[in-house]
């Protein structure tokens, strides 16, 4: 297939799947703030929200103080940063639109009623009402677009390029969302283990739709090594990054393999540590180090891909 | 105002307000029709348009915007036998402007015949770099768009030959689309001649121009992008082609040969049905600064290395300046009298033609010689004083530039507008394939100019389209 086509494909995934991480990273932290918690200020209950997004140093330069309404406003409608879910979706239906006759047509009908959606909720104060519903919008849309193009296309290059930027997003965004949580809440000097706020980390959770599935797996109170291991190393858990490199490795095994050995290598080598790797071992060298390692790595991944299959970088 | 005072032809209704023969079904249909209904059906259509993304992009607004082009579901109804007339009068047409591009760039036997002036070597559609270039079959007009505005019960006229990259033929297969989806009814009652074989013999035609020994050609087309007012169309296209949609990005020369860049490397590509203009297609050979093109694509061409449908060069034949040839061409090449007639059209580089446009200048219709789109046209009748005035001063400063036609009573045809159906003016454009023979698909897309009275049927100065039907006798 074009280059260009697999490169839109894999973008348009890959920003349906960041919108979509950036409305549960909202949608957590705003009801985290409805929580009563004399402890925390207004901006460091918002500043990871940036910080997950990558947004924190652009955000400061625009809009100065980091405030609830700022940081809502930044991360949704704004229309100049690329890290607010406009501007994903945007893009998302820009790169579908661009390779429409590459998509079923329900996949492409649907991202462009998705688009056409959207407009319902511009001009919308969404921190006085409606955050919520925007955010379970934005979900919802997201699963839509997963269960339409899973359930309507063929399965070719295209499709494999479509759920190969679906992973590579997914990986980073619950790699970065662990890493500044686990990062903020325990202090350098703290053992992993001590005194955690329950809150805090039901959120993060919540945040991955993994609040039931601890419960089920675990049966026990919330316990900020058992977070990290559920959102790293269970591969039933459909957010993990392990789950995600289950899903990325063959896809490229699956994609002509003759310039990919690159890519195939830097995927299994990720994958094989996700697998074999011991929770007790990750927290010995550190989970931040562990979690920051991991992201470099993906990245890589990405840009080998980008090299290799799409060769015309657009977007970030 | 003296056009509007007289009645134009009405495709339904006769003067006495009979119904004319071919439309007695149907107008028994709608007026049982209540308007609510027509104009339920209508939002239903206008939102699965919007949904499906058939849309288009105009030019000078916020970029990105994307427009419907209004549908309206009243159809247009030509019968067999009109149709077998206007489809043999294209064909025609079509035969004697392929004959004459292959002339022009070759021999040049009409210019020395003193038929057409040597001075149409000059117009700046004519692309010297072709002369003498052998293209595959002799075909220069793959596909050609031929505009017909009709005055009366047997008066077709052409009002200009689209030969360059003309569009619109997506409207023609989705307007007929959602009609069968809207009215099941009305195609269980009438015997209406399909076209949704367009996309099948397009392809056909592409795959005969390959270089001779290729098995299975790649056919390609070539668009300028997401941003084109006609993007939808050409991946609409391609679509039912089965074939890839590429950008000038995604194809490079090597070797005397065209390549796309796919994920498992080069791959050659034989035909490149190209939807960008002859301007922009080889930066190395046109503009420099297009982004849309390929460089060195043309020297390929040339060499025979890649077929190009349409060819480099058809706009020489296109041009308003030649136009009035026309006639005369089908006479020369092919011994035959024009089936279709001109518009009589007015030079305004020839002295006297000027004088007379400038003294009825709001009797006419003025265009630019190479303009498009509906854009830089003065329709007289419908202009101010202050409009004509302004238009009068930019003629003088260039008169060459210029072509006037009397004003028109184009047909109408009733149309769904706000207050019920009324009549509304409309032209046709039917699109005529060459391959091994040039052929048509029985319909053409129906251009309507939704403003009471509006002559400019062009989709971006608000025109509107309509399904056409060919009803079996």
């Amino acid at each position: 297939m074009l280059s260009r086509t697999a490169d839109h494909l894999y973008w348009m995934a890959r920003y349906i799947e960041r919108a979509e991480n950036m409305a549960r990273v909202l949608d957590v932290t705003y009801n985290m703030s409805l929580v009563p918690n004399a402890a925390q200020n207004e901006a460091d209950l918002w500043e990871p929200a940036l910080q997950i997004a990558g947004g924190l140093d652009a955000y400061r330069q625009d809009y100065g103080e980091v405030t609830a309404a700022g940081v809502v406003r930044y991360m949704s409608m704004d229309t100049q940063h690329p890290s607010s879910i406009y501007c994903a979706l945007r893009s998302a239906r820009e790169n579908a639109r661009a390779v429409r006759v590459t998509l079923s047509a329900e996949t492409w009908e649907n991202i462009n009623a998705l688009w056409l959606e959207f407009s319902q909720f511009v001009g919308m104060d969404l921190m006085q009402k409606g955050l919520g519903e925007f955010c379970d919008w934005v979900k919802a849309r997201s699963h839509l677009f997963r269960g339409v193009s899973f359930g309507t296309m063929l399965r070719d290059d295209a499709f494999r390029f479509l759920r190969l930027g679906t992973f590579i997003e997914r990986a980073d965004n619950t790699a970065r969302l662990l890493d500044v949580k686990y990062h903020l809440l325990l202090p350098d000097d703290e053992e992993v283990g001590g005194a955690v706020d329950y809150y805090e980390w039901s959120a993060v959770l919540r945040s991955v739709s993994a609040f039931q599935a601890y419960q089920k797996v675990f049966n026990d109170a919330i316990e900020p090594w058992r977070v990290a291991e559920l959102l790293v190393l269970r591969e039933d858990m459909p957010r993990s990054l392990h789950a995600c490199f289950s899903e990325i490795t063959p896809i490229l095994d699956q994609l002509d393999g003759r310039h990919s050995s690159e890519c195939r290598r830097l995927a299994g080598e990720l994958h094989a540590r996700l697998r074999y790797g011991r929770m007790n071992d990750i927290f010995q060298d550190g989970l931040h180090e562990f979690l920051s390692d991991f992201i470099e790595s993906n990245n890589n991944l990405g840009a080998e891909i980008q090299r290799t299959f799409l060769n015309a970088p657009i977007g970030a | 105002m003296d056009t509007a005072a007289k009645k134009p032809f009405d495709e339904m209704y006769l003067q006495d307000e009979a119904v004319r023969s071919i439309y007695a079904g149907y107008a028994a249909w709608l007026s049982n029709v209540p308007h609510h209904q027509l104009e339920s059906k209508r939002q239903e259509a206008e939102l699965l348009f919007r949904r499906v993304g058939i849309t288009f992009n105009v030019y000078g607004e916020d970029a990105g915007s994307e427009r419907l082009i209004p549908f309206d579901v009243v159809p247009r109804l030509l019968s067999a036998r009109e149709w077998d007339r206007l489809s043999q009068g294209a064909i025609q047409r079509v035969k004697a402007l392929n004959m004459f591009l292959h002339d022009i760039y070759h021999d040049q036997a009409i210019i020395k015949a003193g038929i057409v002036p040597p001075k149409i070597l000059a117009n700046s559609q004519y692309r010297p770099e072709m002369f003498g270039v052998d293209v595959p079959k002799g075909i220069y007009a793959h596909v050609a768009g031929i505009d017909l505005v009709r005055t009366g019960e047997n008066d077709f006229h052409v009002l200009e030959d689209n030969l360059r990259t003309p569009s619109g033929v997506s409207y023609m297969l989705e307007n007929r689309k959602m009609m069968m989806r809207l009215f099941p009814e009305l195609f269980r009652s009438y015997q209406i001649e399909p076209v949704e074989h367009y996309p099948q013999v397009l392809l056909n035609n592409l795959r005969a121009v390959a270089q001779a020994g290729v098995q299975e050609p790649t056919v390609v087309l070539l668009t300028p992008g997401a941003y084109n007012s006609a993007y939808f169309e050409h991946a609409f296209i391609a679509q039912q082609m089965g074939i890839e949609l590429v950008e000038g990005q995604d194809l490079f020369v090597r070797n005397n040969a065209v390549y796309m860049r796919t994920t498992e490397g080069p791959k050659r590509v034989d035909v490149i049905y190209r939807r960008i203009d002859d301007d922009f297609i080889d930066p190395l050979s046109f503009r420099p600064d297009s982004m849309l093109g390929v460089p060195g694509l043309l020297s390929v061409y040339r060499n025979g290395g890649v077929a190009l449908a349409n060819a480099v060069g058809t706009g020489v034949a296109d041009d308003k300046d030649t136009y009035i040839y026309v006639p005369e061409m089908i006479r020369f090449y092919l011994g035959e009298e024009p089936i279709l007639s001109n518009v009589p059209t007015y030079q305004l580089s020839k002295e006297d033609d000027l004088k007379y446009v400038l003294d009825h200048l709001s009797e006419l219709v003025v265009k630019e010689v190479q303009g498009s789109g509906g854009y830089g046209m003065l329709v007289g009748p419908a202009a101010s004083r202050q409009e004509l005035e302004e238009f009068r001063l930019r003629i003088i400063s260039n008169p060459s530039n210029y072509i006037a036609q009397p004003t028109l009573a184009l047909s109408t045809c009733p149309t769904l507008v706000e207050k019920g159906v009324a009549p509304r003016h409309v032209d046709l454009r039917p699109f005529v394939l060459s391959g091994k023979s040039v052929t048509l698909v029985p319909g053409a897309l129906c251009r309507v100019a939704l403003r009471e009275g509006s002559l400019v049927v062009n989709s971006s100065q608000g025109g509107g389209t309509k399904d056409t039907w060919i009803l079996k006798d």
